[in-house]
């Protein structure tokens, strides 16, 4: 893919403002929605676009438009998530920063198509420059008409807030995401209902992921047969994948969806550090389960890595090469868990903490065999069985640790030490 | 930390009423007040939670409540700068560990706790979203990527 969408023109400092923005064609889509699309259009468009939501579940975006705007009640909600918390996970932040007005239009559209009035932007307390961006971009189309109560004189009306979450990882998930822009602790609520009919105070809320919306505008213009020649057969478009760990050139990268792990690594980011051996890779943030060397060609969407066992999470490329010890990643990767689990049942509050203090001791060479088998066992028992993915995700990704780096566990506790130091 | 005066409180006033208006319940407005309280006092005093229960409505009890839910809020006097360092698993293969130890040595510095001058306090982080440049902190609103103890050091040394 030689023609970037989302992170297009993100290397002028210009483009953050309204007037760079609109120098590259900005708002045209918006103009083209309002002016010439009915909302029904633009969610026809939308659903055969095939574009499915990139927050890490893949739902397709279309569908949940389809059901909310169906929803008789009112007012509408539209929610932006904007709290990229999963460790490894930086991809929506050039967005924020380098393309907020892409990240607004997006919007703008989108509560065109619902018939929403009031939108919030629910952005991670760790991103305050970003919020100065965006609070300045919002004052900016505010200015210019795009956002207020007469948009581009056709009576419709939408205003949009930041609000800044402060530092809890589980108000990622979209239901608790909400009881903390209420003001509460941010608890994940059973689901049925949905948030689509009853999200925000009761009423019908489309929660979307940023990296989501920033794909709207460029279905509406470029429309939606355009859109799905990029990427793979039932996951169409463009992925943003945020690399880290061990590779020589990390970054955030626009590429197709399907691409393999393997391009991604030594294509794109210009292989391993120091020449090192590729030991495994995490492709979806800290809750998906790590994948071997030897699969790495896996297509990296949402329908071919479960087949490898794995998730597209968000997008989330961690790169470990054979310096760097598995116990330890997994026992940091338990205790961020342990500290996240928001405590509203036991199989997760429990047992992420008791995970975290066996892989403690197998790590510093305090354990036995027992631990080991402890270990699997109180793992295998929380896996199912919590009220959302924080716990099972946890057990999940040790478990699958447990399985390929096996040795790698029985060698911190045979010889006290760890193998790689 | 900033005095509480009465002076104080009502500009807190004022903005928690500012905040009210852009949700559709008063409670919505506690996350920003926090943050608001935060600036005004360097802390979410009992005073200030006092105030926003008095406009909101909310009880002071659930207010506590809600605010120590949150990892980032601080309800408790910290020092003049906070060094919110991550140690998560991509920081950690790329040294972070390393730069807590270094804080300790240098500055006397553990985490959660502040310098005996008042002037830093250190509080360790989840993952910021600076992976593809690790480690990183956050220090009061600013990023600071790549670190060594070295640009440590010198950053350090900027805020007095
Ligand atoms: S699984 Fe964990 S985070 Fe999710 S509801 Fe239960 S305790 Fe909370
Ligand atoms: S792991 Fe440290 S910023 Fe993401």
């Amino acid at each position: 893919m030689d023609e970037r969408i989302i992170l297009r023109n993100t290397e002028d400092p210009h483009n953050a403002s309204i007037a760079g923005y609109m120098a590259y064609g900005g708002y045209k889509a918006l103009e083209q929605a309002v002016g010439e699309m009915t909302p029904r259009d633009i969610i026809d468009e939308i659903k055969s676009s095939g574009l499915r939501g990139r927050g890490g579940a893949g739902f397709p975006t279309g569908m949940k438009w389809q059901f909310a705007s169906l929803d008789p009640k009112f007012p509408k909600y539209l929610v932006c998530n904007a709290d990229e918390g999963e460790p490894g996970t930086f991809k929506d932040r050039p967005i924020l920063e380098h393309n907020p007005h892409l990240l607004i239009e997006g919007m703008i559209i989108s509560a065109y198509a619902l018939q929403s009035t009031r939108g919030y932007i629910y952005l991670r307390g760790e991103y305050p420059h970003a919020k100065r961006i965006l609070e300045r971009a919002i004052e900016e189309a505010l200015a210019s008409g795009y956002l207020g109560n007469d948009i581009l004189s056709k009576h419709f009306r939408f205003n949009l807030t930041v609000h800044s979450g402060a530092g809890a990882y589980i108000c990622g998930e979209e239901t608790a995401l909400l009881d903390s822009l209420e003001g509460r602790r941010g608890l994940p609520r059973l689901k049925p209902p949905f948030p689509v009919n009853s999200g925000l105070w009761g009423k019908p809320t489309i929660v979307n992921n940023v990296e989501t919306f920033a794909n709207i505008p460029y279905i509406v213009s470029q429309g939606a047969k355009a859109y799905a020649s990029i990427g793979v057969k039932d996951c169409p478009g463009p992925k943003l994948f945020s690399v880290s760990g061990r590779v020589n050139k990390p970054g955030v990268y626009e590429l197709p969806m399907g691409i393999s792990l393997r391009e991604i690594i030594y294509t794109h980011c210009g292989g391993i550090k120091g020449g090192g051996a590729l030991k495994g890779v995490i492709p979806g943030g800290i809750s998906t389960p790590i994948i071997a060397p030897e699969n790495i060609d896996c297509p990296m969407d949402f329908v071919h890595l479960p087949k490898y066992g794995s998730m597209l999470g968000s997008g989330a490329v961690m790169v470990f090469d054979d310096t760097v010890c598995i116990v330890r990643v997994y026992e940091r990767a338990m205790k961020f868990f342990e500290h996240e689990s928001c405590g509203k049942c036991t199989p997760c509050r429990e047992g992420t903490a008791w995970m975290r203090a066996i892989l403690g001791r197998i790590e510093r060479g305090d354990a036995s065999e027992r631990d080991l088998e402890t270990l699997q066992d109180v793992a295998e028992n929380v896996t199912g069985k919590t009220f959302c993915p924080l716990g099972d995700g946890a057990a999940g990704v040790l478990l699958a640790a447990m399985k390929t780096y096996r040795e790698e566990f029985e060698y911190h506790i045979k010889n006290k030490r760890c193998k790689v130091q | 930390m900033t005095q509480v005066t009465a002076e104080r409180l009502k500009i807190l006033r004022g903005k928690i009423y500012e905040l009210m208006e852009l949700y559709p319940s008063y409670q919505a407005a506690l996350l920003p007040s926090f943050f608001a309280a935060e600036e005004i006092f360097g802390f979410i005093s009992p005073e200030a939670i006092g105030e926003i229960s008095n406009v909101t409505g909310v009880p002071a009890a659930e207010i506590r409540g809600v605010a120590s839910f949150y990892a980032m809020y601080k309800t408790k006097p910290m020092g003049r700068h906070i060094i919110q360092l991550c140690t998560n698993v991509s920081c950690m293969i790329e040294g972070a560990y390393s730069l807590v130890e270094y804080l300790k040595e240098k500055y006397g510095l553990t985490p959660g706790g502040t310098t005996p001058d008042g002037r830093f306090s250190l509080v360790i982080m989840e993952c910021i979203g600076a992976c593809g440049t690790a480690p990183a902190m956050i220090l009061d609103t600013d990023s600071y990527e790549n670190l060594t103890k070295d640009r440590l050091d010198t950053l350090l040394e900027s805020y007095k």
